[in-house]
């Protein structure tokens, strides 16, 4: 099993209803989030191209946050899934440092706190919030280890991307372009 | 400098999770049982619809076992949303938990000669307001109170005017927002666009949006829609000045210079026609007038358009074409916030004309046909006839108004040359008129002239700061309200029940509407004890009940004629001559040109720039902006520079700056600067609803710039009044302006 994400940017208009969807699903506390937003425009007026995306965890299979933890607090759990245990978490910082996404951020209750992929949602065998709130469907979840499901059949048919190659992290979140 | 490639964070600080402010985060800190994995346990959810926009979306409401409200998310069966709500909605219990919400009820008195609000019990309150509204009734005549209302509370204070004697009741959605495109495709079709706009995007071949930046406003079901049309490879144009998200979903963005698009939309029609890319036998079958608008619009070729409006000829034509060869598959969108410039009556007619002779009204792809559930109204007592009502504040203007127009109810309230004015009270409920109405000036010299104000609200927003008196009124989580009976592809309702008892002392507005009544001795016109005996009763008459709403919220009804007009089928439309009127006879018969035509519109002067403005997908005009789930996606707005204006003026980006318009009004805040290429040369832009000047808006307040502060000037349209507001030009001030300082 190795649960993956993919967004689709054509579809997504940055409307951020991933965020708050995740935001009051997992009790993020205000003014922190477990995903952001982002837009990048290349050209200039009027040759203009846009891109909206919607970030998190890459949950990687080469994960430098895992690999760096000193309590092992950071683990990889079922699927592929990279997980922070609060309460082995010393809030040192070392995976905040270590993520080149900047997916982590130190919870005001003094642990490290970050996207789970819903794994609460996921073993019930629902979507992420973040996924069912979408109200442009751009974003996919499932297991890459079926053919079958929905994620392993978009990633056949379309070209992607994922965020910072070249940092060797294997990141599992993809960009459909 | 200026980048080519920027970089922007548009929400929620995701960088390292900064914190916001102490004070945001205070408020979920307090009550939070933190599970990572387990966040919230048990659940039980209630049917609601969302009040955050018009758009209405049926959801559930859920709580945890204690009662708690958790979160919100869209009902499955429900066409609006089908089970996916926008941001706005899914951070709509911002709106419950909001710890700025007005609680108990405020009346206003004098102490130590400066002006101030006090609590007040609803006995008090309720009392000062019916004492007051007796008095105008006494003096001036029932006819002098004035409603302004927004939102599904504006319906029982409808009731409750239209009981005490009145018709001037008015909503600035229509002559602030989408009245010229109701009476440009009335004039066309016989009938209006509605809400929610009974565009077909999802079968759609072609969709074109003009000015309309779907994907930023987050009309739920239109933007969920579109995102199917992307997938299945439907053609989108997008004719925006600003590089919208529509924009860049687009396969062509015709990037229009400001204030020309008619004179696009005429050149699309003269393509079409010579062309012959019209709907031969829908345009013989249907339409009046074709002839004429063939002549009138020989000239107006793409050469022609293209010294007016800054778009390629060949653009012209290759989308015209386009728009041809996928009809009658095809939707020219009418758009939903249309007062622009004055002629914007006539520019929804040029809509309303394009999409006739491309056959798409009543097709499949284009428009369908849309159907509600015929709900009878509870049985009430007929209202009096009131001596004269709105249509007299127009003072013979704007003939084809089909409601009341909010600033001539202002100009009504405000004497002149030694005489008295009309109207003498307002009845304000759900909007926020100083952040919606332009002109602030004119709304403040009428509110001072008012012998007494009552507003209604959950949030001290800005109105509420000019009333008399105060009443809170709970959010929609924590009340029944009204059946949403919005129409659809299919007929159907929806129900919005309480998840949580009302904060403090707010109540619902029904609730506050019938004991204002009862005072007045009125009361025979809400003769039940609780709105659920209303909707009960109303169900029952359509075959369902109450408690079947409870549990499905919502309920699909039967249609009662065709989703789509069938092949050559007759037809009569609701027009003088039974036709779509190309060529309108209505407006012939009014002295308004029967067919659109191209009037130029005044540019801005040197060093001034078109104030452009519009939505974000995490707010909804000035109601969220104070919202604590809301703001954390975005807390104040930006002013969008192009890279060449902001070289010239040394500006950075973030930069703060203050703005001047045209006639010397400066914004009461600065706004930063947001360097991009997205936005022209000639103009800035803004989102909406932001600049709240309340102090009581802890989180809003002085947070970016206001829009409607900075529209002093709006160009009234002749035919129904509304307010033209794309006219206003501003220039930069680099540094704070020097100004009377406020105590
Ligand atoms: S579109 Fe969004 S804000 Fe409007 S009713 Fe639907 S969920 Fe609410």
């Amino acid at each position: 099993m190795r649960y993956a994400m993919a967004i689709d940017t054509k579809k997504c208009v940055g409307c951020s209803d991933c965020v708050v969807a995740c935001q009051i699903e997992n009790n993020v506390p205000v003014g922190y989030c477990r995903d952001w937003v982002t837009e990048t425009v290349h050209g200039s007026y009027p040759n203009l191209e846009l891109e909206l995306r919607s970030e998190r965890c890459n949950h990687c299979d080469n994960a430098p946050c895992v690999r760096c933890c000193p309590t092992g607090a950071s683990y990889i759990a079922e699927g592929g899934i990279v997980l922070v245990e609060g309460d082995k978490c010393i809030g040192c910082g070392a995976c905040i440092e270590s993520c080149p996404y900047d997916a982590r951020f130190s919870h005001p209750e003094g642990y490290v706190d970050k996207c789970t992929f819903c794994i609460h949602r996921v073993r019930k065998g629902q979507e992420p919030a973040c996924v069912s709130a979408c109200p442009t469907h751009c974003m996919y979840f499932g297991d890459l280890d079926d053919p079958a499901s929905d994620i392993s059949r978009v990633l056949k048919n379309r070209k992607y991307k994922v965020l910072a190659p070249e940092a060797g992290t294997k990141p599992q979140v993809y960009y459909l372009v | 400098m200026a980048s080519r490639r920027d970089f922007i964070k548009i929400s929620a600080l995701g960088i390292g999770g900064m914190a916001l402010g102490a004070g945001a985060l205070k408020l979920l800190a307090e009550d939070s049982t933190f599970d990572p994995f387990s966040p919230i346990t048990q659940f039980s959810r209630i049917p609601t619809y969302c009040e955050v926009c018009f758009w209405k979306c049926a959801g559930w409401t859920y709580t945890d076992d204690k009662g708690k409200i958790v979160k919100v998310i869209g009902n499955d069966e429900d066409p609006h949303c089908n089970g996916r709500l926008c941001p706005r909605g899914t951070g709509g219990i911002g709106m419950y938990y909001d710890e700025d919400r007005l609680l108990t009820p405020l009346v206003r008195v004098s102490e130590n000669g400066k002006q101030t609000f006090r609590q007040a019990s609803w006995e008090e309150a309720l009392g000062i307001v019916a004492e007051n509204l007796k008095k105008i009734a006494d003096k001036y005549g029932p006819e002098s109170l004035a409603l302004f209302k927004h939102g599904s509370s504006g319906h029982y204070f409808e009731q409750l005017v239209k009981a005490y004697g009145s018709g001037n009741i008015v909503s600035p959605s229509y002559a602030q927002c989408r009245g010229p495109r109701e009476v440009g495709w009335k004039a066309t079709f016989g009938t209006t666009v509605g809400s929610p706009e009974p565009t077909d995007i999802r079968d759609t071949r072609c969709l074109v949006l003009i000015g309309s930046h779907i994907g930023e406003n987050m009309h739920n079901g239109q933007v969920q829609e579109m995102s199917e049309a992307i997938d299945r490879g439907a053609d989108i144009i997008t004719v925006d000045p600003r590089y919208s998200t529509a924009a860049s979903k687009s396969r062509h963005w015709l990037p229009i210079k400001p204030a020309t698009d008619l004179a696009l939309l005429l050149a699309w029609i003269h393509v079409i026609i010579n062309e012959e890319l019209y709907d031969k036998g829908y345009v013989e079958q249907y339409t009046f007038g074709f002839d004429r608008l063939k002549q009138h619009v020989r000239r107006m070729t793409p050469e022609w358009a293209y010294g007016i409006t800054g778009i390629q000829p060949k653009a012209i034509r290759e989308t015209a074409r386009l728009m041809g060869s996928a009809a009658p598959s095809v939707i020219v969108h009418p758009g939903r916030h249309v007062t622009w410039y004055g002629d914007d009556t006539q520019r929804s007619r040029a809509i309303a004309i394009l999409n006739a002779l491309l056959g798409s009204w009543g097709r499949r792809g284009g428009f369908y046909f849309d159907e509600s559930v015929r709900l009878p109204e509870f049985p009430i007592p007929e209202f009096p006839e009131p001596k004269w009502d709105w249509r007299a504040t127009l003072d013979g203007r704007f003939p084809l108004a089909a409601t009341g127009i909010s600033n001539a109810m202002i100009e009504a309230s405000i004497p002149k040359e030694g005489k008295d004015s009309r109207i003498k009270g307002w009845f304000v409920s759900g909007t926020n008129l100083p952040l919606t109405i332009p002109n602030r000036p004119q709304l403040e010299e009428a509110i001072q002239a008012l012998d007494f104000m009552v507003v209604v609200d959950t949030m001290p927003m800005e109105v509420t700061g000019y009333a008399d008196v105060v009443l809170p009124e709970c959010t929609y989580f924590e009340r029944y309200d009204e059946l949403r009976t919005s129409p659809h592809r299919e007929p159907y309702l929806a129900l919005r029940m309480p998840a949580a008892a009302p904060k403090g002392d707010s109540k619902p507005a029904w609730w506050i509407a019938k004991q204002i009544a009862e005072k007045l001795g009125l009361g025979s016109y809400f003769p039940y004890e609780d709105f659920k005996e209303v909707l009960d009763w109303q169900l029952k008459q359509v075959g369902s009940s109450l408690e079947e709403m409870q549990k499905a919220g919502v309920k699909q009804f039967e249609r009662r004629s065709p989703l789509y007009l069938k092949e050559n089928e007759p037809f009569t439309f609701r027009t003088s001559t039974g036709k779509i009127e190309l060529y309108s006879k209505e407006f012939e018969q009014y002295g308004f040109a029967p067919l659109p035509n191209y009037t130029p519109h005044p540019e801005p002067p040197d060093n001034y720039y078109r104030l452009n403005y519009g939505r974000a997908p995490m707010h909804t005009f000035s109601r969220t902006s104070n919202n604590p789930n809301l703001t954390d996606l975005m807390d104040e707005n930006d002013l969008w520079v192009n890279p060449k204006v902001a070289r010239i003026w040394g500006m950075k980006n973030g930069q703060e700056v203050w703005l001047r318009n045209q006639d010397g009004v400066i914004s009461s805040f600065p706004i930063k600067v947001r360097i991009t290429e997205r936005i022209r040369w000639d103009s800035v832009y803004m989102v909406h609803g932001f600049g709240h000047n309340n102090k009581k808006l802890s989180r809003a307040f002085g947070k970016g710039a206001s829009d409607s502060e900075l529209i002093t000037n709006p160009v009234p349209d002749p035919i129904m009044g509304g307010t033209g507001m794309r006219g206003t030009f501003v220039t930069f001030l680099l540094e704070e302006p020097i100004k009377a300082v406020e105590s």
